[in-house]
Parts: structure tokens; sequence; C-alpha cells
């Protein structure tokens, strides 16, 4: 309930906000295009691109495959199990790796995996002599598994655990075995949520960066987004960058349109835990079988945590402490960080407001575009992936060296923009639900204007605004995507600092760094996922870090 | 008594602390019994211990004289029908009903024949291709009745079967279940909260107070009883003076 004045002004900044957004997305693409038109098509060039597509598409596929085909029996598995000891502590590890920035991960899987790591060692012991090897396919693939894997167990679980009581009872008094039980009841309850997750995990691993960029890497293992910054960091070639990023945005489009058509679910581990008691399963030793599979999904996704840790706290983190290129770098990556949320949160709150001004359903052609606009704006940014639209703006500064504020800026604003469909979701039904209670109430007061938004609606939602900044600055601060294509000597994030350490086989420093920088992103998102917690889960639950 | 006795409790003992519960008792063959009591008093943990969702702490129990503790559900002999529930909703009715006969669903022609029968004697016939939720309440539970109409097991456990679905449907239905049981044979062990339903329907009752049986009698003139403070309770009627 606005007045007059307050709607048109709530459209007017409504406007104001999609514009920049508009313009923070179609300035790159336009310059992306119009070089592309410039650059011809070599011969070789097309044979590239084409291997570049395919192993993107084969990786993310396959990452998908196993991740999905794994995250169903430990689900049901986890069903199967409703009260054992450490169940939430284990659903709750699995929501860790999406929350740690892919870097800080990616340092786990070389500890566990990698050449030196506790999987080949072991492997050693049993006399296999040729190691395996982390870099190439099968390391991007672990990595993905890794991510995405437990993320999909807690979008499956859910529609088990909300089947009622009465099956199971039914099931074990027809005797239904495994088997059929599977097949004529659990599959049934899986089956929506499995095609969604798995059509999230593919978008997710279809744009993966950071994780390409650290395991997969030479010619035989890169992804479109990892040669788009190859294209622009080592051989300056902007009409292979443009070429790359015209088959990205096809490809992210043509994910982004199937998705439309499987829904998507959204209640990620919204688990009860012990509320039903399953009478079809079998106790004792026959229990077995479940008990291996939670375990070893646990041991497969906590191992690399605890590597990060062990592996950090064995560094020498007091010399990493007073080190000054730490602290500038942690400055840095703050400063970007809270410049990024700002952003972010006022975009996000000013577009919430006009759509909700527009009001259901729109009064006329230009409000419902206004509408349509601002609610399409938060995926137009997965659309674009961070690396495409870092390329863009990379074009257009000419490649920034030697600049420092204009960088800086498009750092903030493509980090702000990828956490915009996040701070989005949280805001917006917070505040519908603020202006249901409050609406009439201020207007009868009199209260209207900027009165009504400092004294009213701001304080009203500041626990779902200081979760979305919150989950915004802890975005930003694990983001490797804009700051491998602007950092510089000048421009030092955390992230990058540690990439850096990890280029340079700075291993025990690199360990230090992860430790400190994964323990302020869970910090953060733990402390975003309490207030999110006190908002209700309906508007909090199912977000998904790109 | 020669013939032994179709379900007994001896000394069944569950849980410990507020929600622990002891029964003893047994059941002839072809009776029908109601199970009465307030909420909360334990009358479905007794049917669950029956069929063997739980498991007693101490204590024997025994189908047609045979001790079936070690034994899981399906092998008890035991079929069970619940308030709600009862149909995978995503499975049509046919299905329902075919996986009384085979938990696997591997059905030969003489199988769908005998599930098209089930139908027909519960009154709907031509239903078997229908989703439960196209269906109203009291026809899923006439599923639900004919899923136990083909698998004829010797003990029929209803766990308030016909609560939510008013008066007159829910004397009809407990028709329909007499009658299913004199054809099965089958013994039953009623949950309810309706003493006219347990009037109607049982020849014998047993009151469940706190976990414990605080009457174990024939239903005939039960209810006119005033000896029983469990029962006075139950109903809600005032001390005699």
């Amino acid at each position: 309930m606005l007045t007059r004045s307050e709607h048109r002004a709530s459209r007017a900044v409504g406007v104001a906000a999609l514009v920049l957004i508009g313009l923070a997305l179609a300035a790159p693409v336009s310059v992306l295009v119009s070089q592309g038109a410039g650059s011809g098509l070599a011969g070789t060039q097309g044979d590239y691109l084409l291997r570049i597509t395919r192993f993107t598409l084969l990786q993310a596929g396959l990452s998908t495959l196993l991740s999905v085909a794994l995250a169903v029996p430990l689900a049901r598995s986890l069903a199967r199990r409703p009260s054992f000891k450490g169940r939430r502590w284990l659903i709750n590890l699995f929501a860790v790796p999406l929350a740690l920035p892919p870097l800080v991960a990616a340092l786990g899987l070389l500890e566990v995996w990698g050449r030196n790591g506790v999987a080949n060692n072991g492997l050693a012991l049993f006399g296999l002599e040729t190691p395996f090897s982390i870099y190439g396919l099968s390391g991007i693939l672990i990595a993905h598994v890794f991510f995405n894997m437990p993320l999909a167990a807690r979008l499956i679980l859910p529609g088990l655990e909300r089947l009622p009581p009465e099956y199971w009872k039914t099931a074990a008094n027809l005797g239904m075995g495994g088997l059929s039980l599977f097949r004529l009841v659990e599959w049934p309850a899986m089956r929506r949520s499995a095609g969604g997750a798995a059509g999230l995990v593919f978008m997710l691993c279809a744009t993966s960066f950071t994780l390409v960029l650290v395991l997969g890497g030479g010619p035989a293992a890169t992804t479109l987004e990892v040669a788009i910054y190859q294209a622009l960091r080592f051989d300056f070639d902007p009409g292979r960058a443009v070429l790359l990023s015209a088959i990205q945005i096809g490809l992210t489009l043509a994910v982004m349109l199937g998705l439309r058509l499987i829904s998507l679910p959204t209640e990620a581990g919204d688990t009860k835990g012990g509320a039903t008691d399953r009478p079809d399963v079998a106790r004792g030793w026959r229990a077995l079988p479940d008990a291996l599979l939670i375990a070893a999904a646990g041991a497969f996704v906590g191992a690399p945590l605890v590597a990060v840790i062990v592996s950090g706290l064995a560094a020498d983190l007091g010399r990493l402490l007073s080190d000054a290129q730490f602290w500038r770098a942690a400055g840095t990556s703050l400063m970007i960080g809270l410049a990024a949320a700002t952003v972010s949160v006022s975009l996000a709150g000013l577009m919430v407001r006009a759509r909700y001004s527009v009001g259901e359903p729109p009064a006329s052609v230009w409000l419902s575009l206004l509408s349509g606009l601002s609610a399409a704006a938060g995926s137009l940014t997965l659309l674009v992936p961070p690396v495409v639209l870092g390329a863009g703006w990379f074009l257009m500064l000419g490649g920034g060296a030697g600049q420092l504020l204009a960088p800086l800026s498009v750092i903030v604003l493509i980090n702000a923009l990828m956490a915009l469909p996040f701070v989005i979701r949280v805001i917006e039904p917070a505040h519908a639900s603020a202006m249901e209670r409050n609406g009439r109430l201020a207007l009868s007061l009199g209260i209207t204007g900027f009165n009504r938004i400092r004294q009213i609606d701001i304080p009203a939602m500041l626990a779902p605004l200081a979760t979305g900044f919150v989950f915004a600055v802890a975005l930003s601060l694990g983001d490797l995507g804009a700051i491998a294509l602007f950092g510089s000597d000048r421009i030092v994030t955390l992230p990058w600092l540690l990439y850096q350490k990890l280029g340079s086989y700075r291993t025990a420093d690199a360990a230090g760094l992860a430790l400190l920088l994964g323990a302020a992103t869970m910090v953060l998102m733990i402390i975003a996922d309490r207030l999110g917690a006190r908002l209700g889960p309906a508007s909090w639950a199912g977000r998904h870090q790109p | 008594m020669t013939q032994a006795a179709a379900i007994e409790f001896d000394h069944v003992a569950y849980g410990v602390g507020d929600l622990s519960a002891e029964f003893s008792f047994s059941r002839a063959p072809g009776s029908v019994t109601a199970i009465l009591g307030p909420s909360g008093a334990g009358k479905s943990t007794l049917l669950n211990l029956a069929a063997g969702f739980l498991a007693p702490r101490t204590g024997r129990i025994l189908i047609n004289g045979k001790p079936v503790n070690d034994l899981p559900p399906p092998e008890r002999g035991v079929s069970m029908v619940f308030q709600d529930n009862n149909l995978f909703a995503h499975l049509d009715i046919r299905t329902n009903i075919g996986l009384g006969l085979d938990p696997a669903l591997r059905l030969d022609a003489g199988g769908w024949r005998q599930v098209e029968t089930a139908l027909d004697r519960v009154g709907l016939a031509g239903f078997g291709k229908r989703q439960p939720a196209s269906l109203s309440g009291g026809e899923r539970q006439r599923v639900a009745l004919a899923r136990a109409f083909v698998r004829r097991r010797p003990l029929l456990l209803l766990d308030e079967p016909f609560d939510g679905l008013g008066p007159g449907l829910a004397a009809d239905m407990l028709g329909l279940m007499l009658e299913i049981r004199a054809e099965v044979g089958a013994t039953v062990l009623m949950v309810t909260h309706d003493p006219d339903e347990a009037r109607a329907a049982a020849d014998q009752i047993l009151l469940v107070s706190k976990g414990q049986i605080a009457a174990d009698a024939a239903a005939a003139g039960f209810f006119e009883r005033h000896d029983l403070p469990e029962l006075e309770a139950y109903l809600g009627r005032r001390p005699q003076p």
C-alpha cells in the first residue's frame, strides 16, 4: 500500500536500477558482439572452439550423471535411516561445499586426491604404481561431484521424507522388497527433484570456472570459461574470447530454457530427521550397506574440509598474519565485498520495491514490462557468467592494465550482479509480508515518502537486508572469476593471492591462506544462514551459489 | 479352549517412562474387538506391536499359537488399514490392490482378475485405472478394504479406518468390513474412538488407558456399565451418586 507519489518514485528508481543492470550486462555483451563481427573465423580456430565446447559439455554431462547417480542412493539410504547419531550434523556438512570458496575447496581436494594426497598414498599401499592424477578430466569430475553430489542429495531427500509414514508401514505389511519399493515408491518420489537437481548441477558445471582453472588446464581439459580467460590474459586474442563467450551465452541460454521445462526443486535439506520410523527397513547387520554408503559419502565430503583445516594449521599462520601483503589483500577483498554487497542489496531493494508498486496483475503493458524485466534481471545475471561479463568489460577497458579505479569498479559490479538473484530471493518475500503488515498503518498515520522508508520499511526489513548483505559479502570474498581477469600488482584480493601462491608452489602459504579465507567465508555464511533462518524457511531455503 | 487363540499378547511391554505400555490379552479366531481409549493411551502402539512395526521390550506376541516376535511384518499373516494414506498416491487403484497379491507386482492374468473381483466386491467396479486422488475419502478406504480382501490374511488390524467419513458412510463401511471379514474368516482388532462403532461392529472390547488394558470385556452391555472409572472418564460421564 503506497501513496501516488511513492508509486511514482518506486517505479522511477526501479527503472533506474534496471537501466543500470541492463547497461552492466548489455555494454560488455555488445562490445563482445561488435568485436566478434570484425574477427573472422579461421579454420583451425573452428576445431579449437569445437573441442572446447565439446569438453565443456562432456565434463558437465559426466559431472551431472555422477553427482545425481550417487545422490539418489545416498538420499535413499539417508531416508531409510532417519535417526542415527550425527545425521543432522552430516546433512549440515553436505551444505558446506557450496558455501566454501571453490578455490579453498580445490586446495582441500588436492590434499586428498593429489599426487601426494591421502588417496594416492593409500593406493600405493596396495602396490599400485602409477599414481592417480587429479589434473584433467578425472580431477574436474571429482571436484564437481564433491560440490554437487551433496547438493543433489539435499534436494532429493525431502521428496522421500515428505512421504506419509503409512507408506512405509504398508510397504512393510505387504512385504515389498528393496527393489520393488524403489521402483514403485521411492523412485517416483525422487524423480522430480532428481530431474531438477540434474538440471541445476549441469548449469553449475557448465559455467564452472575456478575448479577447471585449478584442476583442469592444458588444452585437453579446458572449458569455455577457462578458455575465455586464457584468450584474454595470456594470448590477448579478443576475437577468440568473443567467439567463446558467444558459445557460452548460447549454451547457458539453452540450459536455462531447458530448466524452465523441468521445475527446480527449492527446499534444500529441509529435513525432519527421526520423525518417521521405517518399519520396512531391516536393522542389525543388514543396515551395513546403508551405513557404508553414508559413511563413504561423509568421508568423501568431509576429508577435503578436514585437509584444509589440518594443512592450514600446519602452515606458519603467524608469519602469514604479519605479512603486509596478506593484510593488503584482505583489505582489498573486504572493500570489494562491502561495495559489491551495498550495490547488490540496493539494486535488489529498488527492484523489489518497483515490482511491488506495479502490483499483480500489472495495470498496463508498460508496467508489466517493468515487472517482468525486474523478475528476469536476477536470472539474466546467471545467463551471462561472471567471466563472460568480465571479458566484455576487459575489452572495453583495453585490458585495464595500469588502471585502478575502473577495474575495481568492474569487479565490484560483477560481484554485485552475481549475488543479485540470491539477494532478491531473500528480500522479496520479506518485503511483501512487511508491506502487508505495515502498509495501511503507515498510510493512516501519514508516514510517507523518505520518512516511511527510513522509519518503517528499512527497520522492518533489517533482518532480510542483513542476510542478503552478508551473503553477498561472502560470495564476493570467495570469487576468483572477476579478479582473475582484472587482478594485477595493484589489485590483489585474497583468492587471487591464494591462486598466485598456488601457482608459484608456495603450498604452505597457500594452505594457511585457504584456511583463513575458508573460515572467514564460512563464518559469514553461517551468520547469513542464522539471520535467514529467523525469516522462516520459505524465503531462505533453496539459495544456490553459482 | 482347545483351539489356539488367533492373537495373544503375553505380558508385552513396550517403551520406558511416560510412554511405556504393557498389554496382556487374547482373542479367539473370528472375533471382532474394538479397542477404545483416550488419545495417547497406546491404542495404535498395540496395533503396531501386533503388525511388527514396533518391537516389544519384553513379552511374547502369538498369532495362531505361533510366537511372532522375531518374524518381520510380511510374514505375520496380518493386513492393516490406516485412517489415511493407505494407497500410494502416484499408483493407480489396480496397482495399489495388486501389490497386496504380490509386493513386486508380478501378477498373471488370474491375479489381475482377482483384483477386478475385489474392486467389484467393494462396489468400485471399473475404478481400476483411476488415481487415488480422483476418489473420495470413503472410496479410498474401500480400495484399502479390497486390498485386505485379496490378501486374505487371518488377522485384520484397523487403525481408526472410518474416522472422518461422516456417520452414514462410516456405518456403510463398517458393514462392508464385517462382510469381508466373514468371507475371509479373519480376526479383527479395530481401534476406534466412536462408542457407536464399537457397539455396532464388535463383540468384544479392550479399553486402553495410560498404556494398560483397563477393561477386557464383552461388548454387550459394556457401555451401560458404571463400575469402571476409566470408562466413566473416557465417555465423559459424571460419577453416579
